[in-house]
């Protein structure tokens, strides 16, 4: 059943793939989509299974051995990867049956449907993985995907462009994350989970020796293999890549860049868990890189105008918050928000992408407005992942939105935990849950409230195209699309009080078991219990003021955000050019890597490797033919000539004592 | 005084050089690299001749009968060709015969 649940989309995308002239557009999304079907239901079925204590090992084939170096075809199937598994072919699902009504246009579908089922391949091989070589294959498999995805319009520049970012940046994360695997095996002499966490204890204490420090060699190993998960997970630093992805088809956006790959980054630390466990300060790091990210991110989607920057800043923010989930300690927090964050966090991308085609394809949130009364359902799905992303919940209970139910645990653990760093990340998470209420509020209220036209004074001017939006109406999209956004929308707003009890609540050592360290969570999750009131409350506190803000600014006074912006215009460039992360990045890493490329390839390819190679060589060999060409004229008697003096030379050497008797 | 050998000897060697010039400094007319062909053939005729005579050897003047109808023969062929190339060329100046030039 497992293999099959792995192995099912790679058959789709061979169909697909393979013979998508022959089926066609409509067969290939039939294969893809009912494979994947059959999929999201036996991972439900796994699901069952091992929440009920039935965990699995599956050894499928020897990948490689090269001396100690063992790495194996596995499906390793526990708690954390039946989690994984849930979500991966839930939403893959959904966004596959929805985007046979996104898609309906687009001359190559087949491709498009091939592409989504290898990803979830790819995707599901990470999540099975039993061991980091196994897992760094289905992590590149879905970079590979994510750029293949991303750079789907690939006649058009933006969207190369952005895929070769996402990918290049996706390598420096990369970089980190191999060097931490060649690591732990030099250091366990295994790359197999279980090896590795067994000899995990074993290791506290010692040291590497590297540029002439001894590091700590589990904080080393961490922090390199934490940076592999920065990059896929868009954190501070390594972000810069995600919001441009939004260049590809929204499912894609969906599917990739909220709910599945990004958070592979989560799963991977939360999976190593028993490895980050034994080192306080890589916990640390990842709690503050956490904190910042959920801050920072919030901040810069208080001002973009593209519906769908804002909904990828916001995924930035929310992979922060299970970071700190996790940099705390509280790996189920994380992992709990993972999963609640995977439905809303789709449903809003598949609800932008409702309304973009409603627009068609207009994306700017200014150019829209009064979209209630044409698109009902878009609306009243949206409303539910708007809820939940802005943590809508009554305090003290665990009766909310899913947001609410799986993030204000964090905050709360935030501040219980000892961590250093904790307290950082908490004020920045609380800082972030109002910001986060704020910019979800400012979407719904631009998009949605108000009327059409509202907001179109502020919009750049642009070149007419001949045809003004405004004369076509909006329209709702049609049922294929709509299907998947009213499941995803019963998602947001119940998985977090239905898993509740299992992830965080009560039951949750019987449900994780031995998948996650929980040895010092027990604790935390007890201490929870005593956080203060006021610590309680505050996260929605915070909500609330966010939206009544946005309240105020979108819908009551709707010349305060020009004001505002008036007011602090330095402050607002930096926010709008998203704290000149571009800029930074332009000017320290891209522009001075272009300057040694065109030295190395003007100076050091051009003058030397080719003006000494192949270039000189050619050179010299015309002028010596040029040489030889002049001694060649033609004449007979020329040649005759040194046929005469040949002989004489012969001659004489003959005649004066070349030939001794 | 009584002509010997070398007397024969340098004369040929003197007909030889003056035919080998012909060939190297013409640079007008190749008739005359024919005529110079004749003039190293005739060259070595007189030495044939010349060392037959004083050996009371005539084998060698039958070669000299010999090459002279090579002479003959080459002379004439070498004269069709020219008229050929004339015919092609319409020309039979040296500095023209150059096709053998890259």
């Amino acid at each position: 059943m497992y293999e099959l649940i792995v192995f099912l989309p790679l058959l789709g995308f061979l169909i697909a793939g393979v013979f998508g002239p022959w089926i066609g557009a409509r067969g290939a999304e039939y294969v893809t989509c009912s494979l994947l079907g059959v999929c999201f239901v036996l991972s439900w079925i796994a699901f069952v299974m091992v929440a009920g204590g039935s965990d699995a090992h599956v050894p499928l084939a020897n990948w490689f051995t090269s001396g100690k170096l063992v790495a194996v075809w596995a499906l390793r199937i526990d708690t954390l990867t039946a989690v994984m598994l849930v979500v991966v072919t839930t939403v893959s699902f959904v966004v596959h049956v929805y985007s046979i009504g996104y898609m309906a246009d687009d001359p190559s579908r087949p491709r498009f449907f091939a592409y989504l089922s290898l990803f979830t391949f790819a995707m599901l091989m990470l999540v099975t993985a039993d061991n980091l070589v196994q897992l760094f294959f289905g992590w590149e498999g879905v970079g590979l995907m994510s750029y293949l995805l991303v750079g789907f319009w690939y006649e058009k520049p933006a969207p190369n462009a952005a895929a070769i970012k996402a990918f290049v940046v996706n390598r420096v994360g990369d970089f980190g994350f191999s060097l931490g695997i060649f690591l732990t095996f030099y250091l366990t002499g295994s790359v197999a989970f279980d090896q590795v966490f067994a000899a995990a204890p074993g290791l506290v204490g010692k040291t590497v020796h590297f540029i002439g420090f001894d590091w700590d060699a589990l904080t080393v190993v961490c922090l390199l293999l934490f940076m592999g998960a920065m990059g896929k997970s868009a954190q501070f630093l390594l972000h810069t890549w995600l919001p441009d992805a939004m260049e590809g088809p929204t499912p894609v956006s969906a599917l990739i860049h909220a709910a599945t790959m990004v958070t592979a980054g989560v799963f991977m630390v939360a999976r190593l868990s028993p490895l980050f466990e034994l080192s306080p300060a890589a916990l640390s790091v990842v709690t503050i890189i956490g904190g910042t990210t959920a801050f920072f991110a919030a901040t810069i989607a208080g001002v973009q105008m593209d519906i769908k920057k804002v909904v990828a800043y916001s995924t930035c923010s929310q992979l922060g918050y299970m970071f700190i989930g996790l940099g705390v300690g509280g790996y189920s927090l994380g992992v709990f928000h993972l999963f609640t964050h995977a439905f809303f966090k789709g449903l809003l991308f598949l609800c932008c992408g409702s309304v973009i085609t409603a627009m068609h394809h207009e994306q700017d949130m200014r150019a829209m407005g009064g979209l209630r009364k044409d698109l009902p359902v878009t609306f009243w799905t949206m409303m539910a992942g708007a809820l939940a992303l802005s943590a809508v919940g009554i305090p003290f209970t665990s009766i909310g939105f899913a947001g609410f139910v799986s993030k204000d645990p964090i905050i709360e653990a935030a501040f219980v935990s000892h961590r250093f760093g904790a307290m950082y990340a908490f004020v920045c998470a609380d800082i972030a849950a109002g910001l986060t209420a704020f910019y979800t509020w400012r979407l719904m209220f631009m998009t949605f409230f108000g009327s059409r036209g509202d907001w179109s004074a502020s919009l750049p001017a642009k070149p007419h195209d001949g045809h003004a939006h405004d004369e076509h109406a909006a329209h709702e999209s049609p049922l294929v699309m709509l299907v998947p956004l009213v499941v995803l929308a019963f998602g947001a707003t119940f998985a977090g009080v239905a898993f509740r009890y299992l992830f965080i609540g009560a039951g949750h050592d019987g449900f994780w078991r031995n998948s996650l360290s929980l040895g010092q969570e027990n604790g935390l999750l007890e201490r929870m219990e005593t956080a203060p009131w006021l610590v309680s409350i505050s996260p929605t506190v915070a909500m609330l003021i966010g939206i009544g803000i946005a309240y105020y600014m979108y819908i009551v006074d709707r010349t305060a955000p020009r004001r505002l912006a008036g007011a602090f215009p330095a402050l607002y460039r930096f926010l709008l050019n998203k704290w000149y992360f571009d800029e930074l990045y332009d000017f320290v890493f891209v522009r001075p890597a272009f300057a040694i490329g065109r030295l190395l390839w003007k100076g050091g390819d051009g003058v030397i490797i080719d003006g000494f190679g192949p270039n000189g060589v050619s050179a010299r060999v015309l002028d010596v033919a040029r040489g030889a060409v002049r001694l060649q004229t033609g004449y007979v008697y020329h040649y005759a000539f040194a046929m005469l003096l040949g002989a004489a030379a012969l001659t004489t050497w003959y005649l004066f004592g070349g030939v001794t008797q | 005084m009584g002509i010997d050998l070398t007397h024969y000897l340098t004369l040929a060697a003197i007909v030889f050089t003056i035919g080998v010039a012909g060939i190297i400094l013409n640079h007008k007319n190749i008739i005359i690299i024919l005529m110079s062909v004749e003039l190293i053939l005739l060259s070595v005729n007189i030495n044939l001749v010349a060392f037959s005579t004083f050996s009371g050897d005539l084998t060698g003047q039958a070669f000299a009968l010999f090459i002279l109808t090579v002479a003959a023969a080459e002379a004439a062929i070498g004269l069709a060709i020219l008229v050929a190339y004339h015919r092609n060329r319409g020309s039979i100046a040296v500095e023209d015969i150059n096709t053998l030039k890259g």
